[in-house]
């Protein structure tokens, strides 16, 4: 079975960004994500999932890896300063290149 | 000295049991549940009163002076925190969004407290709740930004009119308004009956998130801890004296004076977030919810009722 090389970019941030990255992702050109609730610990604290304003997300988006750089550049320097974010990248190969 | 209505019990017990960290957690989904009903349930209410009285609504003045509470509230607040509080501009601007708007919960429970009492007050309550949650923000988002580019205005009045809390309490106001006191009869039961055990639930569950902001309170110093709890009575007035310049009833009086005493922990978080993110969302947050909202529904509701009933007399 053949397999395609991608990159799956994690983004976890305040679930009250939501809306502004799907527009951001959208406009960036990604064509699929997932969105979960995340609950957890870091630099800014521990975030609980079950008060809407203090709750995180996750963002999954698995795309070529130019998109990938594209996309997490942009995020960093128009959310880093301000918000909980933290962005990560990894390998990863998908079965149906088309869909990425 | 009354005793607490047993919803406030409620409210004691979900912060005792934040604080002891008891292991009780009320899903997401239901706390959006019960907001939920409540939001509409306060709509419907103020709308079949609407149907009741016949009257077509708002007279003009209530609605420019509320309005104008709403844009002039914040300025007091921001002017308080620049100067006594030492805040940057941020986050005095976001304290001063917060604290301009309005709390439902708070409105939930005066409007419960009332009717345990007896005492009547205006059925368009519910409309003066809606023309305060807003104003406040795009003041607070103003003066922390001036009129400046880089606030995404359409957008940003988009989602503050769209809010759930105020779809759900113009789309009550509507539905009870259009169905009037027979056509709503057959939801009666849930939405009328069970309001308290419904404003019971909701009291649990913000206890429990008061208490979870409770330990980041140290970090915010006294002028915060000050802040949130005597800004509430000074607001207050503000309140009770326009309700009285309005011609409102005591009962009313009572409830403006409870809405200019309440801090947003809603919509104004959520949008100053997106529109101020240099300010430090904690700060606001922790003032309303740990010490705004619980010093109005245990000690301000009782101390407004006697406010508003001397400036009636």
């Amino acid at each position: 079975m053949e397999q395609f090389p991608r990159r799956l970019l994690t983004v976890v941030t305040e679930a009250v960004l939501e809306r502004e990255l799907l527009a951001e992702l959208d406009a960036l050109g990604v064509r699929g994500y997932t969105i979960t609730d995340a609950r957890g610990k870091g630099g800014r604290g521990r975030r609980q999932s079950d008060w809407a304003q203090e709750g995180n997300i996750r963002i999954e988006i698995v795309c070529d890896a130019a998109l990938a750089e594209r996309v997490a550049a942009r995020l960093r320097e128009r959310y880093y300063d301000h918000y909980a974010m933290i962005l990560f990248l990894q390998d990863v190969s998908v079965l149906r290149p088309d869909k990425f | 000295m009354p005793s607490l209505d047993p919803v406030i019990w409620f409210f004691v017990l979900g912060i005792a049991a934040g604080v002891a960290r008891a292991d009780l957690r009320l899903p997401a989904a239901i706390y959006e549940f019960v907001s939920t009903l409540l939001l509409l349930a306060i709509g419907l209410k103020g709308g079949v009163e609407l149907a009741r009285e016949g009257s077509g609504g708002l007279p003009a003045a209530e609605l420019v002076g509320v309005l104008a509470l709403g844009f002039l509230l914040p300025l007091p607040v921001y002017a308080v925190a620049r100067g006594l509080g030492r805040l940057g501009r941020a986050d005095a601007a976001s304290l001063a969004a917060h604290y301009g708007s309005v709390s439902v919960g708070t409105f939930a429970v005066v409007i419960g407290y009332l009717a345990a009492r007896g005492i009547a007050y205006e059925g368009r309550a519910p409309v003066w709740v809606v023309l305060l949650e807003v104003p406040a923000i795009v003041a607070g988002i103003l003066l922390a930004r001036g009129r400046s580019a880089g606030v995404a205005w359409g957008r940003l009045l988009r989602e503050l009119f769209l809010g759930r809390s105020i779809v759900l309490l113009l789309g009550g106001l509507a539905i009870g308004w259009a169905a009037g006191p027979e056509g709503t009869a057959s939801i009666q039961p849930l939405f009328f009956d069970l309001f308290k055990g419904i404003l019971a639930l909701f009291l649990l569950e913000m206890g429990l998130i008061a208490a979870a902001q409770l330990p980041t309170l140290r970090r915010h110093g006294l002028f915060i801890v000050a802040f949130g709890l005597l800004a509430p009575p000074l607001l207050a007035v503000a309140g009770a004296l326009l309700g009285r310049a309005l011609g409102l009833s005591p009962g009313g009086m009572t409830v403006l004076a409870t809405l200019a005493a309440s801090a947003s922990y809603i919509a104004a978080p959520a949008a100053i977030r997106t529109a101020v993110p240099e300010a430090n969302p904690a700060l606001s947050l922790t003032a309303s919810l740990a010490l705004t909202f619980p010093f109005n529904i245990i000690v301000g509701i009782p101390l407004y009722e006697r406010l508003a009933f001397a400036l009636a007399a």
